[in-house]
């Protein structure tokens, strides 16, 4: 008995990536755009999303993979507005993933209806670390960040905020009651995400939300290439 | 928090090239900017790894500080804090040269030696 080196010289992460790739070619195959929108928990992903997609989004038809640790809540939220919403679940019954992987996304591909849709909007499990790691096979990632987490977390999590292209300020109508500084926020955002896009929102007043829905198009629009 | 993510992609890396072999060593190169924290990948591949080939496996890991590249002014530094624009010109263009690793480098496995069946 010997020991022998073996080269392997691979990213731990290409297993997800080839079947984030195939994910890619499916959603290609139907002309989806696909959306990877993660923030922590309680950023107000869902709440944004009930606002954004409420109204039709011009003429393209949007559809939710709703990812969740365990139960439905969020999903027959979004169902109420009629639209195709799919959950997928994280969880086995005890414990459960803290994000999707390219593969629990695959494994839900065909209760998805994508030929009924132009647009894919992932709400993934709210967690502001492991979602960064994992692509799915979207188009485009984003995250919401909402202003009662602080203004030191892109310092913090800097993988996330360096992952997304586009970072969408919720509560913003909180601002008075917090000591939370603004300026200082988008300062630390743009020390981690040069130049990255952000948006101002208030899920609950409205303020923002027209900008957020001209991106949603424009995303949509522009069919980038893979970026799994 | 993602130490437990990383450490199965690890294992599936490495079982994948052990070809069946028992693992005794996993040499992975580990940028700063990815987040991770040695004492608790090592944790979690310990308890990944059991009841497969790479059950008691040594996990090595190699640190590979960040360095970054200004694509205008060509000024290259190590970021001490997350701090991605370049501290001379002011720039939003710039590129990550090393620090982003999470890669298997190689491993070692134990290897039977072949048997002489040639006749004396």
């Amino acid at each position: 008995m010997h020991r022998t080196k073996v080269r392997v010289v691979e990213d731990a992460l290409d297993a997800n990536n080839t079947i984030a790739r195939a994910n890619r070619d499916d959603f290609d195959r139907h002309g989806v755009t696909v959306l990877n929108l993660m923030s922590a928990p309680g950023a107000g992903k869902t709440t944004l999303l009930e606002r954004a997609i409420g109204e039709p989004l011009e003429q393209i038809r949007v559809g939710v993979l709703e990812g969740d640790v365990q139960g439905s809540i969020d999903a027959d939220r979004l169902a109420t507005l009629h639209i195709p919403v799919t959950q997928l679940n994280t969880g086995n019954g005890f414990g459960g993933e803290c994000h999707l992987d390219a593969n629990m996304v695959r494994s839900a591909l065909d209760q998805i209806p994508l030929d009924q849709l132009d647009m894919l909007i992932v709400e993934n499990v709210g967690n502001l670390v492991c979602p960064a790691e994992f692509r799915i096979g979207e188009d485009a990632r984003a995250m919401v960040c909402s202003l009662t987490e602080g203004e030191d977390k892109p310092l913090k999590y800097p993988l996330m905020f360096r992952a997304c292209e586009l970072v969408v300020i919720n509560k913003l109508d909180l601002l008075p009651h917090l000591e939370v500084d603004l300026d200082k926020l988008l300062y630390n955002i743009d020390a981690v995400n040069p130049g990255v896009r952000t948006i101002q929102c208030s899920a609950k007043t409205g303020l923002g939300v027209d900008e957020l829905r001209e991106w949603l198009a424009e995303l949509a629009h522009r069919r980038v290439r893979a970026i799994a | 928090m993602h130490e437990l993510s990383v450490a199965s992609a690890i294992l599936n890396t490495a079982l994948k090239h052990c070809d069946g072999r028992r693992v005794t060593v996993v040499n992975v190169r580990v940028g700063r900017l990815r987040q991770v924290v040695p004492s608790s990948l090592e944790f979690y591949f310990e308890i990944v790894a059991r009841s497969t080939a790479c059950e008691g496996a040594a996990l090595e890991l190699v640190e590979i500080d960040a360095r970054l590249q200004c694509n205008d002014c060509e000024r290259a530094w190590s970021p001490e804090i997350p701090a991605f624009r370049c501290p001379d010109c002011g720039s939003a263009n710039v590129e990550v040269s090393a620090g982003e690793e999470l890669e298997i480098d190689y491993i070692e496995v134990k290897q039977q030696e072949a048997a002489c069946t040639a006749p004396r």
